[in-house]
């Protein structure tokens, strides 16, 4: 496939270029970044680190109505479907959490929602050529260049980006950038190859993570869990800012006759997440939810689809209000005896 | 498995006829229903053990296992405690009134597996609905089993769910009922105490049996730990286990113990699997 490079200023040129596609892109909302419908190309963030809320909000909305419905009425009314679409600016970690979060939305029974967005929504990458503070994706099978998941693949160089085409979707999509870029020269891809090369060596943070899922239900009841959590607010930052929580509840809201069947984002870290209408809760303290917040990314999920659900994005250790860290969880888990 | 093209979009049923079960602030009523739309009526095929999603447009769903074996009929039964939101509301809801039902959810008891055996089960309070099904199958099939024994007990006489249905078993010779609650009541013929202690007194034999037992966590602990007295093998005793849950078909995360999610791996285990996953009787 053909790798283009886009000069920086023709890239208000490469979206209208992708005008046919429903855009998303990085962009600061409030005092965060997160990907958002693209109405003016200046308002794009890519040069900031990576954004505040993952991708996943794109496939996966905080909040979406599976069905409308008028009380009294049994009809049920899913959504029309959605358009073909474009998410532009993803980090290579997050595109990995998506796949990831794929095997569990396709695990015997089809998500038509989640799956619909996937098949109509390219996903372009960016690669990360100055990985945050608490990045450790080398740590989890990921790389701040890794093409798995992305469609497309840009590499920011000095004055262009670099577009590296990676499936039909991509190819596509560089098809019809091709007006307004040129073809790359080899030394473009030299220069794209040393700075992915520099990233690698800039992320500080690692963790062995062999034998962690094996080691796991060895210290189930270790003290490990107690010290963890007891610093722990139940916030559930850690789970609704990381890209491969996929966990969700729910819920109807009625308004007049109208309503709607909805489901939310939810949240391990909260007790009303498992608690029974008895009363009784399988996981009462935050002891018991943060062991499940780790055995599920480190544990269950690999034993039940073979790879790590963490991608080494570092979101929970960097907003966490009480400065909890999964790298260093995981360094307790592998020291233990 | 889910009948629809979308798993989240339930059928719509009516229901032929309820009555409550018992009475009290936490009653049990029974609602036999039949799924409105003919093609989902002849698709439906669910198997002693399994779930379903009982919901209410505008309230919201509940797991709830299937009360009636499918060899009683074309319908489904759901005996519901009152006891959260959607509970209640099903309550207030008589024959006539629509609900919405999507499933069979889980896997269910391998009764196939389980013929030429003697089939055991343990319940407690409400802890029968799911028990039920397996005593109405095998005495649809008794031929086919080497007979049942049902125990079953509840804090008051007034506890104990389908009473009408135990003057039946203990008609036949293959089967055997025995009742218990926990303290004497007058005009109560039958064992005082509590369920564990009950089993230890009919002192089954292991040989070629099967113990199922359902009910409350506490019953079910000293249950195993009796079961293992009288020798059962841990593959020889089996349970049902109920977690929250929202989806269930293994996306929503919530009902897991462990690895396992009860609504897909489960609800039906085998002590041989839980007895290694701490959190199973958590």
């Amino acid at each position: 496939m053909d790798i283009f490079k886009l000069r920086k200023d023709k890239f208000a040129d490469f979206l209208a270029s992708l005008g046919g596609y429903k855009l998303f892109a990085p962009q600061k909302v409030g005092e965060s970044i997160r990907f958002a419908p693209v109405t003016d190309a200046g308002k794009v963030e890519l040069a900031l680190a990576n954004t505040t809320v993952p991708p996943k909000s794109i496939f996966f909305p905080q909040t979406e109505t599976l069905y409308r419905y008028a009380l009294g009425n049994t009809e049920m009314h899913p959504p029309a479907e959605g358009e073909a679409g474009v998410v532009l600016g993803v980090r290579p970690c997050d595109a990995r959490a998506q796949v990831i979060v794929d095997n569990l939305f396709s695990w015997d029974v089809d998500d038509p929602y989640y799956l619909e967005r996937r098949k109509k929504i390219a996903v372009v990458g960016l690669a990360c050529n100055k990985p945050c503070v608490n990045c450790f994706c080398l740590s989890v099978g990921g790389d701040p260049a890794s093409t798995e998941g992305l469609d497309l693949l840009m590499t920011e160089l000095d004055d262009a980006y670099l577009l590296q085409p990676l499936t039909e979707k991509g190819e596509k999509l560089s098809q019809a950038v091709a007006a307004v870029a040129e073809a790359a020269e080899t030394g473009d891809l030299d220069e794209a190859e040393k700075l992915h090369r520099q990233a690698r060596e800039k992320i500080n943070r690692k963790v062995e993570t062999d034998g962690i899922p094996q080691k796991l239900p060895g210290l189930w009841d270790d003290a490990l869990w107690q010290n963890t959590a007891a610093s722990c607010l139940g916030c559930g930052i850690c789970t609704f800012l990381c890209p491969t929580c996929h966990c969700f509840d729910i819920q109807d809201e009625v308004e007049g006759i109208d309503g709607r069947r909805c489901r939310m984002w939810d949240s391990c870290m909260f007790k009303e997440y498992t608690l029974h209408a008895s009363g009784h809760n399988p996981r009462p303290t935050r002891r018991e939810r943060t062991r499940n917040r780790i055995n599920h990314k480190y544990n269950y999920f690999v034993q039940k689809f073979d790879v790590i659900a963490c991608v080494g994005c570092g979101r929970c250790i960097s907003f966490c209000p009480v400065n909890i860290d999964i790298v260093e969880i995981l360094r307790q888990v592998k020291e233990a005896r | 498995m889910c009948n629809n093209a979308n798993p989240y979009v339930p059928f719509t049923a009516t229901i032929e006829d309820t009555w409550f079960e018992t009475v009290g602030d936490r009653c049990v009523k029974t609602f036999k229903v039949i799924l409105d739309d003919a093609a989902a009526r002849a698709n439906w095929s669910h198997q002693p053990g399994q779930c379903a999603m009982v919901g209410l447009l505008g309230v919201g769903e509940s797991m709830f296992c299937i009360s009636c074996s499918p060899t009683e009929g074309d319908f489904l039964r759901f005996s519901v405690m009152r006891m959260g939101k959607v509970t209640q509301a099903l309550h207030e809801l008589e024959a006539g009134d629509k609900i919405t039902v999507r499933g069979p959810y889980g896997n269910s008891f391998p009764l196939e597996e389980w013929k030429g055996k003697h089939i055991l089960t343990i319940g407690g309070g409400i802890g029968q609905a799911p028990l039920r099904p397996i005593v109405e199958y095998v005495q649809a099939k008794l031929d086919q089993y080497a007979g049942l024994t049902m125990i079953y007990g509840a804090r008051t006489s007034g506890d104990l769910c389908f009473k009408n249905e135990f003057a039946e078993i203990s008609k036949n010779d293959d089967l055997t009922c025995h009742l218990t609650i926990d303290l004497a009541e007058e005009g109560w013929d039958y064992n005082v105490g509590f369920v564990p202690s009950l089993l230890m007194d009919v002192n089954p034999s292991p040989e070629n049996t099967i113990a199922i037992t359902c009910g409350p966590p506490i019953m079910i602990r000293f249950v195993l730990e009796n079961l293992k007295k009288l020798n059962f093998d841990d593959a020889q005793i089996y349970t049902t286990l109920e977690n929250r849950m929202k989806c269930g078909f293994g996306k929503c995360g919530r009902c897991n113990v462990g690895s396992l999610y009860v609504c897909k791996d489960g609800p039906v285990f085998s002590y041989a699997t839980l007895k290694d996953i701490p959190e199973a009787f958590a």
